[in-house]
């Protein structure tokens, strides 16, 4: 499997060809954030999809191509938005700060 | 219904935990989410094993349902408090599910898990053990479940709901985008269909928003107040939400949801397909 997914969610089973992925991990400074909440927008702001982080802080989707905004929400901290590029057949990577 | 007898806050279940009266149930879209933290006194339902039959694809029928809530200690008299991830969407799914059975008092707490996570309210792993009832199940109430060919009888007629996202309803994405791609049916949408997604019906911290800003969400679409509702999604769980919202939340008549949604419409073999942002003509059309 690629080296994307080194530390964070399995992709056993996921034809990563065939899929636009984005996925990371949320921290707070260097510790992962287990207990936030992930939401995937499409380029007009549109609520697409949600993911709770997992206990490693990582999160991932099955986009399409274009780009999106992923809006990080998570106890005691300001929602966070980072744009992202998604492309199928690639893993795009992204680190959250919370 | 209405609000007030349809939902509770998360400060009422945090004021309520060790009410006798009342069962707190988790349905949690992943599955596993209890088994890492669960509100005190929760017990858990898994809407994959519990709330489907393992062979065919329907639910559980009256006997397994009855049989299920034995098992887990609820009776016919005890408020049902259901919460989950997701805004809710598989709780809403499950209360969809009791009132489909007769449950009388079963709410939603507003917000679901994330509220009281963002709330950094307390989680437990610790069990609660319930004793055993006999809970007696009614017969499934049809007036709020629709079918493959309710469906298609509503294409151009009735109110046609489609909650998914705009680009699963578009024909972009075939499911919802934490899922992978790959399916087996045709994408697109039920022609005639309103995209409303069901993210609309809430607040970026899961409660559902006001009275009136939902009423403004489905008059701007052009929802027909005199004409009968159906909501659909992918499987029929975000549906619920969206069913929960029209039925229950602003009390309209004749709301149904379908469960068979886009999974089993997109599969049928000649019925009108629409693609593209507009909901298209009857015949597929013109979207």
């Amino acid at each position: 499997m690629c080296g994307a997914t080194e530390g964070g969610l399995s992709l056993d089973g996921v034809d990563v060809k065939k899929e636009a992925i984005i996925q990371g991990q949320v921290l707070r400074g260097s510790v992962p954030v287990g207990n936030a909440y992930v939401r995937l927008l499409d380029r007009t702001g549109e609520f697409t999809a949600e993911v709770p982080t997992s206990a490693t802080g990582h999160f991932r989707f099955f986009a399409g191509e274009g780009e999106w905004t992923l809006r990080t929400l998570a106890p005691k901290a300001e929602p966070v938005d980072n744009l992202v590029v998604a492309a199928i057949g690639s893993v795009a990577e992204v680190t959250v700060a919370i | 219904m209405t609000r007030e007898n349809s939902l509770v806050s998360a400060q009422w279940v945090e004021d309520n935990l060790d009410n006798p009266d009342i069962v707190l149930i988790e349905v949690d879209e992943d599955t596993t989410a209890y088994d890492k933290g669960h509100i005190k006194n929760a017990i858990k339902l898994d809407w994959t094993t519990d709330l489907q039959d393992q062979v065919r694809r329907d639910f559980v029928n009256k006997q397994q349902f009855e049989a299920l809530l034995s098992d887990r200690g609820v009776s016919n008299d005890h408020k049902v408090v259901l919460y989950g991830g997701n805004n809710n969407w598989f709780a809403a799914y499950a209360y969809w599910y009791f009132k489909l059975y007769g449950h009388q008092d079963v709410v939603l707490m507003d917000g679901g898990r994330k509220k009281w996570e963002l709330d950094s309210r307390e989680l437990t792993d610790e069990l609660p053990t319930r004793e055993k009832t006999t809970y007696t199940a009614q017969d499934q109430d049809t007036s709020i479940r629709a079918f493959r060919d309710d469906t298609v009888a509503a294409i151009g007629v009735q109110n046609l709901i489609d909650v998914r996202s705009p680009d699963e309803y578009a024909g972009r994405l075939l499911a919802p985008a934490h899922l992978p791609q790959e399916q087996a049916q045709r994408a697109g949408h039920v022609p005639t269909s309103l995209n409303v997604p069901w993210s609309k019906n809430a607040n970026d911290d899961g409660t559902f928003k006001s009275d009136e800003d939902l009423k403004a969400l489905y008059a701007e679409v052009g929802i027909d107040d005199s004409k009968d509702t159906i909501a659909l999604c992918r499987i029929g769980e975000r549906s619920s939400l969206t069913w929960f919202v029209l039925k229950e939340l602003l009390g309209h008549q004749n709301v149904k949801n379908y469960d068979g949604s886009w999974t089993e419409y997109g599969s049928l073999v000649g019925v009108p397909i629409a693609l593209g942002d507009e909901p298209g003509q009857a015949d597929g059309q013109g979207a």
